[in-house]
This record gives structure tokens, C-alpha cells and sequence, in this order.
């Protein structure tokens, strides 16, 4: 069984996403905030840690900072109430495998879990959408950047069919593809959504700003 | 034309910025590329005059506003449930920018044997650009600030931070550099030292008589504002939630013996106080998101079913909802009706994305998806005309394509498409055909 720690500052969602998960993972230890966070990852080193995006002590994204380097096998779900996209891509960004919102069903969750601890990314349809977002001005001809700022016509393929609500398996089906080779895809931009520079990120949230 | 746009103004963009911010400010304001402007400036700062016209600028434009975020955002920011914002000063480009052209000035100008007071003049500028720099990043800091205290360190430093001090040393050190070279260069140390002594004494006087009223007005205004936000922050917040939790929560208590209702209650409310905390702020607009929004809401509460709306590149709604787009729009709500009613689909996804080809033109593509029971199309009797009236016929009328595709056991899925859209006007950047005459030409 997968080792999960949850970390979320209301005791009540812990113990309800806990009862969801009974039987299907190991919770080994929960926590409230970024310190206690950290203390438990360091000390159970879990292969996923369920992370809420607003956390006493600094938010999610502080507790990845303390730990990433400390405790390399860890890998991170983002799991929140919120979906502003400022916190949908900080966090991702922040380093996070993943991130889903807390009206995921517990089945879901579990597979999202599992999806995360194979070192798979896992992106629900509202991320797929922001991230088609971010990178929309990435196709523009004049625009010549460096090839980790876009994303391949390919990888929008899989990345819209995400936002459409298809799995994986379909999106294998649908683009004549192997499922294995959608996560190669979806892990590609995963990666391309942490490291590439800046700037089509800051653009796109200065976009958003003159709403 | 009904809605009267307030009068545009003009700001200083301090977050764009190698000097002031006034460069990037106007370009905005006037709509035209930033480096045109600073092109002109340098240029005509050669004269001289584009030097007052900018310190001018800088001295009377006020800075743009910080952003206004979501409450919910707001909130968690200030619980410091949220990463803070990033301390380090951003680059040190327009610090090194400006240095460079400060040198290769005096450099110009001293290697053609310029006046005596040349030097002298270049660093007590060069030293109130930086400390007026160093306000402006204070000022900045303060709105960000999500505490609401007035306080006098507060109004110099910012939140502190090497940068800070090393703009505050660096400008009043080029300024003290300046009068040193003056002395030197006139000969006259002893005036200089006359003259620090006496600036000084003036300094620290005027503290000392002023000091205590200038203390206590800070002090009385930073209270005041605060008691201020404070209420009316409260009383926001008070209003939201008797108008949306307390009622659905009384009428959940009503309903608890029926576990659908009270589902679909909780749902509605976390849709609304989700959008409330986490929304962009412009509800009223109709744009294809909020369109969308709405329509997936009427389909949740009526058929208890949630649907995932996720819109991709109508930031600000970008396209104008013109008589195909509605007619799209219909269609999709009639889908989500559908796949709400027949499919027994635990959750509907709608994905519309928006893609605006070149400047005047593009198409948008609405995706409903539902993977319930799904149907098999060729099989549902001709008589039978709901999908095909009120989806598929609906947007062919309008030039659009609509396809249905479903097997039984795989869900259903709708995809809609209309091209040649008009781009929506955008208020804050009009265009040439705004300034037109508007009168007599709506339809």
C-alpha cells in the first residue's frame, strides 16, 4: 500500500478524506502546518504527501521548499478548496505532480494517489485548461523562445482532451496512441510548467490582470 | 451607446519599469509599444528637455494600482496561508541600465571637456532618481501590504530588504558625492562643509519642532484607516454570507430527510461562495465563460448533476457574443440538459476554448461531455427531433458544425464549432473603430 501523509489545516477534512482513503492507502502520519508538515514527511518519508494549497506558516508551496531536497522519493498532490489560477500554477510550479480540488470523490483520489507515486502527473480537466491557457501565446510565429516555453501540437492534443474530461485510456484511444505514451506527454508538460522560463507565464497572468 | 466608460488615465508602471515606470505608463496609455517611448525620450532627453518632461511625469503621474485579488485569496494571503511575495530584488537590469547610461553620459560629455559642475550635477540627479526609485518601491510595498498600519519605517523602506538600503545608501551617498565634488572642484571645501552642517541642523530641527505632530497625525491616520477597513470588510463579509450560507444552510436543516436536495443545496452554495473567494471579479458581463457558468449552474440546480465548466483563452472575454456564438452557447446548454436528464452521468464536463486567429477573426469549439449511458445515434427515430433541432440544426443555421457522438455504454459527447468570430472591444485598449462615431450603427 502507498504511504500518504495529509496535510490540511482543518481537522474535520482530515478525518473525512482519511475515512475515504481507509483501505486503499496507508496514512501514516497528518499535520496541520507548514512546520509540522515538514517534521512528518522528514520523519515517515511517504511516497505522496496529499498537500492543501493554503497552509498556516507560508501555504503548500513552503512546505515543497523545505522538504524536496530532504527527502527526494516524496512526491506531492495538491489537494485544495481553491481553484484560482494563481494558486493552480504557483503550486505546480512550487513543484507539485499534481492537483485536484476537494470535491474529487475518493476513488478518484485514490487513483490520483497512485497515479502520482508511479511518478505519473495527474491533471484534472480545470489544470489541463489553465495550463492550455498559459501556454496560448506560445504558438505565435513572431514569438521565437527557447523550445522549453511551448508546448507540442501534441501535447495540446492530450492537454484539450484532459480538459474535455477524457481519461488517459481515452485519450490513448482517441489520439491512436498508447497509454503510456499519454504519460509521457502529460509528464513532458508537466515539466515544461515547472521549468520553462517566465516569461509566458508572466505574461499570461498580466494578461488576466487587465481583466 | 448606454454605458458611458469612466475617462481613461494615465499611471506610472513601476512593476515594468527601468527608472519610474513613466515610459511604460504611457505606452499603455496611448497604446503604443514601450520602447517607442523611451526611444523618444532618450532622444529628446539629449536636449534636455525630455529629462524635466519624464522627472515631470514621474513627480505627477500616481502609480497603478496593485491588482485587486479574489477575497478568498486576499484572506489566505493575509493568514499567510500562502507563499509571500518574493523579497529579492526582480533583476538588477534597470539598476545596471541606468548606471551604464549615467557613465557613458558623463563619459560623452567629460571626454569633450564639459563644464566643471558637469559631475557634480549627474550624481545629485543620478541620487534623487534612486531615492525617488526607492519611495516608489515603498509605496508599491505598502499597497501589498496586508496590514493596514500607517508606519514611518514602513514609508521609507518598504518591507526592508538589502535593496532598500542599498537604494537609500546608494542615492545618499551620489548625492553627498555631488556636494563633495562641488567642493573640490570649486575649491571651496570649507562652503561645502558649511553647508552639510547647516542642511543638518535645518534637518533635524525642523524634526524635532514638527516631530511629535507628524508622529501622531501618522499614527491617527494608519487607525483610522484600519478601523475603517476593518468595518467595512466585516460588513462585506456579513452580507455575503447571510445572504448565501445561513439561507441555504436553514434550508438544508428543512430539507434534511432528502439527500438529493440537500445535495444539490450544497453544491449550489459551494459553487456560489467558490466563485465569491476564488472568482475573477466581473460576473455581470455576458461573456462566453460567464454564459457557460450560467448556463452549467440553471443545469445543476435543476437536475442535481454537477458540471465542470473550463474555459481556455477568453480572459476577458475576447470574443463578442454575436448571433452564432449564442446560438453555440444554446446548443451547449441544451446538451448539458441532456446529458443532466438521460446519461446518469455522475458529473458533465463542458470544455469551450476560444482561439482567436490573427487579429480580427477566430473560431470557438465547445465540448460537452458526459460518460453515462450513452446512445447509439442512428438509432434514435426520426420523429424523435430534441438533438437534432436543438443542437445540431441550431448551429448549422448559423454556419457552425455540430457533431454528436455516442456509443452506448461510452457516454456521449457534443462538439460544437463556429468560426470567423469578431473579437469583443476591450475598454481599457480601444481600438480605431471605437473612436469612430458610434451613433446609428447597431442593428
Amino acid at each position: 500500500m502507498r504511504t500518504v501523509v495529509i496535510v490540511d489545516d482543518h481537522a474535520m477534512f482530515r478525518a473525512g478524506v482519511r475515512s475515504e482513503l481507509a483501505g486503499a492507502v496507508d496514512v501514516v502520519a497528518e499535520a496541520s502546518d507548514v512546520p509540522t508538515a515538514v517534521a512528518a514527511v522528514l520523519t515517515h518519508r511517504p511516497e505522496v504527501v496529499l498537500l492543501d494549497v493554503h497552509l498556516p506558516g507560508g501555504g503548500g508551496v513552503q512546505v515543497m521548499r523545505d522538504v524536496a531536497h530532504r527527502s527526494p522519493g516524496t512526491r506531492f498532490l495538491a489537494l485544495s478548496v481553491s481553484d484560482a489560477a494563481e494558486d493552480v500554477i504557483g503550486t505546480i510550479r512550487g513543484g507539485a505532480r499534481g492537483y485536484v480540488t476537494k470535491t474529487i470523490t475518493g476513488p478518484e483520489l485514490v487513483d490520483a494517489i497512485e497515479r502520482v507515486a508511479d511518478g505519473d502527473a495527474v491533471f484534472s480537466p480545470r489544470l489541463a485548461g489553465f495550463v492550455l491557457d498559459a501556454f496560448a501565446g506560445s504558438i505565435e510565429v513572431a514569438h521565437v523562445d527557447e523550445d522549453l516555453d511551448r508546448l507540442t501540437e501534441r501535447e495540446r492534443e492530450v492537454m484539450r482532451l484532459i480538459a474535455r474530461g477524457y481519461a488517459y485510456k481515452e485519450v490513448a484511444a482517441e489520439l491512436f496512441i498508447s497509454v503510456k505514451t499519454v504519460e509521457t506527454h502529460v509528464s513532458s508538460v508537466l515539466r515544461k510548467l515547472q521549468l520553462s522560463s517566465r516569461h509566458e507565464l508572466t505574461r499570461w497572468a498580466a494578461d488576466r490582470r487587465l481583466l | 451607446m448606454s454605458s458611458i466608460s469612466p475617462p481613461r488615465k494615465a499611471f506610472r508602471v513601476p512593476q515594468e519599469s527601468y527608472l519610474g515606470g513613466v515610459c511604460s505608463g504611457l505606452a499603455l496609455h496611448l497604446g503604443i509599444g514601450a520602447t517607442w517611448v523611451r526611444v523618444f525620450f532618450l532622444l529628446t532627453g539629449l536636449f534636455g528637455f525630455g529629462v524635466v518632461f519624464y522627472l515631470g511625469l514621474w513627480i505627477t503621474l500616481p502609480m497603478a494600482p496593485a491588482p485587486v485579488e479574489s477575497p478568498g485569496l486576499e484572506a489566505a494571503s493575509r493568514q499567510g496561508r500562502r507563499p509571500g511575495r518574493p523579497t529579492a530584488l526582480r533583476d538588477a537590469g534597470p539598476h545596471i541600465a541606468f548606471v551604464v547610461v549615467l557613465l557613458g553620459v558623463v563619459g560623452l560629455v567629460d571626454g569633450n571637456g564639459g563644464p566643471a559642475l558637469l559631475w557634480p550635477a549627474l550624481f545629485a540627479v543620478g541620487g534623487i532618481a534612486v531615492l525617488w526609485r526607492q519611495a516608489d518601491q515603498a509605496q508599491r510595498e505598502r499597497w501589498l501590504d496586508t496590514t493596514t498600519r500607517l508606519d514611518v519605517r514602513r514609508l521609507v523602506v518598504g518591507s526592508g530588504g538589502w535593496a532598500a538600503y542599498a537604494r537609500l545608501a546608494a542615492g545618499l551617498g551620489l548625492l553627498v558625492t555631488a556636494l563633495l565634488l562641488f567642493a573640490v572642484q570649486t575649491g571651496q571645501l570649507r562652503v561645502a562643509q558649511d553647508i552639510v552642517v547647516a542642511a543638518t541642523l535645518g534637518v533635524a530641527g525642523l524634526a524635532v519642532i514638527l516631530g511629535p505632530w507628524l508622529v501622531r497625525l501618522v499614527a491617527d491616520l494608519g487607525e483610522e484607516r484600519a478601523a475603517r477597513v476593518r468595518t467595512q470588510e466585516r460588513a462585506d463579509v456579513a452580507a455575503h454570507l447571510h445572504d448565501s450560507v445561513l439561507q441555504t444552510l436553514a434550508l438544508i436543516q428543512k430539507n434534511a430527510a432528502d439527500p438529493g436536495r440537500v445535495a444539490t443545496l450544497a453544491r449550489a452554495q459551494e459553487r456560489d461562495l467558490r466563485s465569491w473567494m476564488y472568482g475573477d471579479a466581473r460576473p455581470d458581463d455576458v461573456t462566453v465563460t460567464s454564459a457557460l457558468q450560467a448556463a452549467a449552474a440553471e443545469v445543476e440546480d435543476a437536475h442535481g448533476v454537477p458540471v465542470e465548466v473550463v474555459v481556455v483563452g477568453d480572459s476577458g472575454g475576447r470574443v463578442a457574443v454575436t448571433e452564432p456564438v449564442r446560438a453555440v452557447l444554446q446548443a451547449a446548454r441544451e446538451a448539458m440538459v441532456n446529458a443532466a436528464r438521460h446519461a446518469g452521468a455522475p458529473v458533465v464536463d463542458v470544455y469551450a476554448e476560444v482561439v482567436p486567429a490573427g487579429e480580427r477573426s477566430g473560431t470557438l469549439d465547445v465540448f460537452v461531455r458526459d460518460r453515462g449511458s450513452g446512445f447509439d445515434p442512428d438509432a434514435v427515430p426520426a420523429d424523435r427531433l430534441g438533438v437534432r433541432h436543438s443542437i445540431l440544426d441550431r448551429v448549422t443555421r448559423h454556419g457552425g458544425r455540430a457533431e454528436v457522438r455516442s456509443r452506448p455504454g461510452h457516454g456521449t459527447e457534443v462538439r460544437l464549432h463556429v468560426g470567423d468570430l469578431e473579437l469583443a472591444s476591450r475598454t481599457d485598449h480601444p481600438t480605431t473603430d471605437q473612436q469612430q462615431p458610434t451613433g446609428g450603427s447597431r442593428p
